[in-house]
């Protein structure tokens, strides 16, 4: 489904040059919750962009979902972004001043879908997470997890290959991070969906079954989690 | 993605900022207002005065004092030049062929009294063929005969404004007027005749036979060296196409008669009412241009105006953008969702800015001034303006949004 090869990313900052992601090689199978991990400038945020087609990697291999991303045109990309990627962000990231179905409905609207199809999957997907009733408040009319929720529904309307969520609990308290990672597992378990969690904290990332581990753009240490933490179990650090 | 999609979406982002649009709109719609305005009155001004011309007749040749201005301060030593009575005479005598009237006249303000009432008006000493020449119609009693010329007659006739000035709505024809001390009888009123063109109106007037004028009223003033003189001699031509050869013949004897040599230059013009009337169509011309040029200016104001906003706009959007582009969007459908925007913008600020201009333009016509001429080429290059302004301005700050890459928009802050 994803297998990278020796991705490297470099960005060039004055007479520096910085290597933010330096020889990261991995395969993730369809259907694997995985997290990927490390402190910040630890370079995981530049690998999900690669992943996510968001931004190009320097050098190195990135199959996704059988085709090769790295070649891609622009206009190609995006449309991979439409159709195999969810993302999901912690900002939310919805747009203002628009109706929760009428996010949802964006990605639909970009791959050309239109009519009552669109409106039919966006609420089918609203119902996913739980807003059915709440398809007609806008952004500010609804509280973070409900935003985040919003957001996740966006994510799923296209049945995209993969859902990847960018630190997707960390603008919630932590109640409502407890009901947007059951709903993760939920997808997972129940839906097959394959879930990438890029996150900096560790009892976030043992919600998944497999932890990649990140530090100075390469990967330290790749684990399969036997017993991954139901959701709602209390924080227990290491 | 559907064209109508987008413009849903351009139309949302627009209202989701509504103060913002309004004011980015203003721009457009006093630049467009102006310019549909501007070329609205330009045209009626035009209209105005080649209409007023043209009613003089077209078949007029003017002769009056000067020397032909060869160029700005070209002259030398300006000395002055009269048109003497004599030189009517002249012309009276010697043109036979193709002329249907030849009408003196001399012209100057003074001091016209009834009773309480008193104003500064134009006095025009001249013949009878003055109203047929000048197409004035008589409202009431008649205009200046060959008789009162011959008695010397101290008979005034006035226009209708004067008239109204004096005597109120009351009767006008019987009465004693007096100018400058002379008493005058009023024999006559004219019809209204409307502005002509020049500012003031030709129904402020009073005339006089020329020749009681010259005895009893203009005094030292109208005479040079013992000769009277005229300020002008109207020429009206039976013949449109033997205007050339009377202007010829016109300028052939009064050359003669104030003995001037082939090598002089004429101390006097001679000019028929198709060169006044191109003269000042050239003039209204420029003037319409320089306006139009002026309004342009606005426009392109607006339109910067625009490019502003949108700058802005992309930039406070980023993240949206990076975000739409995450959610896949092309380059090609951010870049139009852009433009759109512009475009309704400048569009809708055109439309309205007609609405405006035709509205300005009405109210200068109802105002009585003029008539402005609304033309549908004035609007549709007002509209055009403001869609080209749309698509230009809106241009590169959609590129720049087209452009930015989905990561760094979506970190953008």
């Amino acid at each position: 489904m994803i297998q990278t090869e020796n991705l490297m990313k470099v960005y060039q900052m004055g007479d520096n040059e910085v290597r933010a992601l330096d020889g990261a090689s991995f395969t993730i199978n369809k259907g694997e919750m995985v997290a990927i991990m490390g402190p910040s400038g630890s370079g995981k945020s530049t690998l999900m962009s690669i992943i996510g087609c968001l931004d190009a990697p320097s050098s190195g291999k990135y199959m996704l979902d059988g085709l090769s991303v790295e070649s891609m045109s622009e206009t190609e990309l995006a449309e991979v972004r439409g159709r195999k990627i969810g993302f999901v962000f912690q900002q939310f990231n919805l747009l203002a001043r628009t109706s929760a179905l009428e996010n949802v409905m964006l990605p639909l609207t970009y791959a050309g879908v239109s009519g009552k199809e669109r409106n039919d999957r966006a609420m089918k997907a609203l119902d996913r997470v739980g807003l059915s009733q709440r398809t007609h408040h806008t952004p500010s009319e609804l509280s973070g997890g409900q935003q985040q929720r919003v957001a996740i529904a966006r994510a799923l309307v296209n049945e995209p290959a993969i859902i990847l969520a960018d630190e997707p609990t960390g603008a919630l308290d932590s109640k409502t991070g407890v009901e947007i990672m059951e709903l993760f597992q939920s997808l997972h378990k129940d839906n097959g969906q394959t879930v990438i969690l890029v996150t900096h904290d560790s009892y976030v990332a043992r919600h998944t079954d497999r932890i990649i581990k990140l530090s100075d753009g390469h990967i330290i240490s790749d684990e399969s989690n036997a017993n991954p933490i139901k959701a709602g179990t209390p924080r227990i650090e290491e | 993605m559907l064209f109508s999609e987008n413009f849903k979406i351009a139309i949302r982002a627009l209202r989701a900022n509504k103060m913002r649009s309004v004011l980015t709109m203003l721009g457009i719609v006093i630049g467009v207002a102006t310019v549909v305005a501007l070329l609205s009155i330009g045209k009626g001004v035009t209209a105005n005065i080649t209409s007023s011309i043209q009613s003089n007749g077209s078949n007029l040749l003017t002769v009056s004092p000067g020397k032909q201005q060869t160029g700005p301060g070209g002259g030398g030593s300006q000395q002055a030049s009269y048109l003497y009575y004599a030189d009517y005479q002249l012309l009276q005598r010697s043109l036979v062929d193709n002329i249907a009237a030849i009408v003196p006249s001399y012209q100057s303000s003074y001091l016209v009294d009834h009773g309480n009432e008193s104003f500064s008006v134009n006095v025009t000493g001249t013949t009878k063929e003055y109203q047929e020449t000048n197409s004035y119609e008589v409202a009431e009693g008649r205009f200046i005969s060959d008789g009162d010329n011959k008695a010397e007659s101290r008979v005034a006739v006035l226009g209708a404004g004067t008239a109204k000035d004096l005597f109120g709505g009351l009767t006008a024809v019987g009465k004693t007027i007096s100018i400058k001390g002379v008493k005058f009888e009023v024999v006559g009123v004219l019809e209204a005749k409307g502005s002509s063109g020049f500012g003031g109106s030709s129904d402020d007037a009073v005339f006089i036979p020329l020749e009681t004028g010259y005895g009893k009223l203009f005094g030292s003033t109208a005479t040079y060296n013992d000769k009277k003189i005229v300020n002008s001699i109207s020429v009206s031509v039976a013949n449109t196409e033997a205007m050339d050869t009377v202007s010829a013949q016109i300028e052939f004897l009064i050359r003669r008669a104030h003995k001037l040599t082939s090598s002089d230059e004429l101390d006097f013009n001679v000019l028929s009412q198709s060169d006044l009337l191109s003269t000042l169509t050239s003039v209204t011309q420029t003037l319409t241009i320089f306006l139009g040029a002026i309004a342009g200016i606005s426009l392109l104001v607006g339109g910067i105006g625009i490019m502003n906003i949108m700058l802005v706009s992309v930039t406070e959007r980023t993240k949206e953008i990076g975000l739409r582009k995450a959610v896949g969007a092309t380059k090609n459908q951010i870049l139009t969702q852009f433009l759109i925007e512009t475009v309704t913008l400048s569009l809708l600020g055109g439309i309205i800015g007609i609405l405006f201009g035709i509205g300005l333009a009405l109210l200068v016509t109802l105002s009585g001034a003029f008539t402005a001429v609304i033309t549908a080429d004035s609007i549709l290059l007002a509209f055009t303006f403001a869609l080209g302004i749309g698509v230009f301005f809106g241009l590169y700050p959609a590129y720049r949004a087209a452009n930015l890459t989905p990561m760094v928009a979506l970190r953008y802050e």
